[in-house]
């Protein structure tokens, strides 16, 4: 599967493409498949995103899995810092990333 | 310590306000990332992975409490509550937000402070020995001369615009605390043959991709040609310089390309066509700045002594060995407050902590404080009769890890938990290094053992100068990490050499206490890690680390 992702313009939060928005949980994020190009133009023109980039990724039924941990590391925070991602209360978090 | 006029005041007010512009119209859409994003580094504003980062210049490493207590300020305020040293002794934030970002300038200016010039292809913050002006070893205070530069190179418009960054370190010692030799231009303080102190001047080091050794290209430089000589060098990798590949603009791949003799040659060419129209040497404004930087009030006739009763502490005595180092002045020891504790991450310092460094500087160090590029903080002027209370209040802050330049004082780069330029992680083998080490008695025993890692070939970690450095690499989207040996950032410079194939993260720690396991077997009587691998060569090495 294709997913969007990129950071927001003002916070630099890393934010995944839901369909209509941009969320920062990757959970939300949703399989655009060949027709990303077109929507990454859409929406950095309006600033909703910024440095946009089309990524791959695995369904599983937690959810889309970045392919690459460098996206992992992106969706989820530091893996040094666990107090500081986006799970901060879930001790397994950290295993998903790797 | 230097302090702003009104020149610098002037120079750094206006740059915020033009930041503040440049931001409100990306925000507003009147500029796209790709024309903001040269400017936002030209101010020191990166985008990482997880957020904006502020890198912000600690010039040759010097800071003041008001400045550090700003640094506390800005970390509980517009960051997470903690902040990051760099191994070019700088700090940085993560987790800014850019519509913050020139409120956080405006601040950092109230204490004279600025993030010029610590990103893109700029002269970047002047590096200097931390020890400077307190060194028992120093032939002379480089930091005038490190201010002067900074204030030449700031904004200079000839060299805004250069083919890729340029980095210069000074040092006045001959003990190289500050990697100098991997710096584009090395600047050493030395005596002439009438006896007045000039420069050695070195060229063309460097890490990354393509590590190089800086040449020595003149023994002696009078100190009043300082400016226009590295005018001259830079005038000749501006017109030469590889602006076709930025994995060749370097200037030290220029001076491996035409050789050390002939870009010697040019630059000495260039210069006496300079000569004739010299600038006359700015004197008055380096005496202006040397006064500046005149000793503290040192009180005289102290004991050159420790308590002996408070030195039976055994935990304050570990300290003492590897902490506090030799002052010029009897009485004063320097004391390095190391950054590596246990399961700590390299570097990283709390609000907390940097506010009460800032209490320990004005109360126990005539209010100085040094960054260093080992990612530690000096306090260089302590009385030796207040090192206890000194280590008491650090203990107390989680500040006092004994471990300055052994096994578990570890350089290291952000890596891929904070960088978008990193293909693996860096910092949790570092944290697993120094676990596997972390019982006292070994790592004394081990001695001097420096140990170096990045998560990039861009090499932040310094892994080409370690005695033993990791690389960190993506090997079909997985973390791989590389292990070199033989390297050095000090005044015996070397490169490191690759051992083979890598390794995961569990196994380059392995192999790594494969490495020191076969140290330990070959050293002689006093011999550091990096004396017995140049005595005995590579080999019995990689024959330990692969068998």
């Amino acid at each position: 599967m294709k997913l969007l992702t990129g950071n927001d313009l003002k916070s630099g939060a890393v934010t995944w493409w839901t369909g209509q928005d941009w969320s920062l949980h990757v959970e939300d994020a949703v399989d655009v498949g060949e027709h990303g190009e077109p929507i990454l133009a859409r929406e950095e023109a309006l600033r909703r995103v910024n440095t946009p980039a089309i990524i791959d990724a695995v369904a599983t039924p937690d959810g889309p899995r970045p392919a690459h941990i460098k996206h992992r590391i992106r969706a989820l925070g530091p893996t040094v810092r666990p107090d500081l991602t986006l799970k901060p209360a879930d001790p397994d978090a950290g295993g998903w990333v790797i | 310590m230097y302090k702003y006029d009104r020149f610098d005041q002037e120079i750094v007010d206006a740059r915020v306000d033009e930041f503040r512009d440049q931001t409100r119209r990306r925000i507003a859409g009147e500029l796209s990332e790709d024309q903001f994003k040269p400017l936002r580094l030209k101010n020191g504003l990166y985008l990482q992975l997880h957020a904006y980062m502020l890198r912000v210049a600690v010039p040759y490493g010097m800071m003041s409490g008001r400045q550090l207590r700003m640094l506390g300020h800005i970390a509980r305020t517009y960051s997470r509550d903690y902040g990051h040293f760099t191994t070019r002794q700088n700090m940085q934030f993560h987790w800014i937000k850019l519509e913050q970002a020139p409120d956080i300038l405006a601040e950092l200016a109230t204490v004279e402070m600025h993030a010029i010039q610590t990103s893109g292809e700029s002269i970047r913050n002047i590096s200097s020995d931390h020890f400077a002006g307190a060194a028992a070893d120093e032939i002379a205070d480089p930091r005038p001369w490190a201010e002067l530069i900074r204030q030449w190179t700031t904004f200079h418009p000839e060299f805004s615009y250069f083919p890729r960054k340029f980095k210069i370190a000074l040092t006045a010692s001959d003990n190289d605390r500050v990697a100098a030799l991997s710096h584009d231009i090395a600047l050493k303080l030395v005596p002439g043959p009438d006896g007045e102190i000039g420069f050695c001047v070195h060229v063309g080091g460097g890490m990354g991709r393509t590590p190089f050794i800086a040449k020595l290209v003149r023994p002696y430089l009078p100190p009043q040609h300082l400016l226009s000589y590295i005018a001259a060098i830079m005038r000749v990798w501006n017109r030469y310089g590889r602006r076709d590949n930025i994995h060749k603009a370097r200037i030290k791949i220029l001076v491996h390309d035409l050789g050390a003799e002939e870009f010697t040659r040019q630059v000495e060419e260039e210069w006496q066509l300079m000569l004739p129209t010299e600038p006359p040497f700015p004197q008055a404004e380096l005496d202006r700045i040397a006064v500046q930087f005149a000793p503290p009030p040192f009180e005289t006739g102290l004991a050159d002594t420790i308590d002996p009763a408070a030195a039976a502490d055994p935990a304050f005595a570990r300290w003492l060995t590897h902490n506090v180092h030799a002052h010029r002045q009897p009485g004063y020891a320097i004391v390095t407050v190391s950054l590596k504790p246990p399961g700590g991450i390299p570097g990283d310092i709390t609000a907390d902590q940097l506010e009460l460094l800032a209490d320990l500087a004005e109360r126990y160090a005539f209010d100085e404080l040094r960054s260093t590029h080992a990612q530690n903080v000096v306090l260089p002027h302590v009385r030796k009769a207040d090192l206890h209370a000194l280590w008491q209040a650090l203990d107390a802050a989680g500040l006092a890890t004994a471990n300055v330049d052994l096994v578990s004082d570890i350089i290291v780069c952000p890596g891929l938990d904070y960088c978008s330029l990193a293909n693996a992680r860096s910092i949790p083998v570092a944290q697993k290094i120094a676990d596997r080490f972390a019982d006292y008695d070994r790592q004394k025993d081990l001695g001097e053992l420096k140990i170096k890692i990045s998560g990039c070939i861009n090499a932040c970690g310094h892994h080409h100068v370690g005695h033993i450095g990791i690389l960190g690499v993506d090997r079909k989207g997985t973390e791989n990490y590389q292990l070199l040996l033989g390297g050095s950032g000090a005044e015996d410079a070397a490169l490191a050499k690759i051992t083979g194939p890598g390794f995961d993260e569990d196994g380059v720690v392995d192999a790594v206490e494969r490495t020191i396991e076969r140290y330990r077997q070959l050293r002689t009587e006093g011999e550091r890690f990096l004396d017995t691998y140049r005595r005995v060569g590579f080999e019995p090495f990689k024959e330990a680390i692969y068998g």
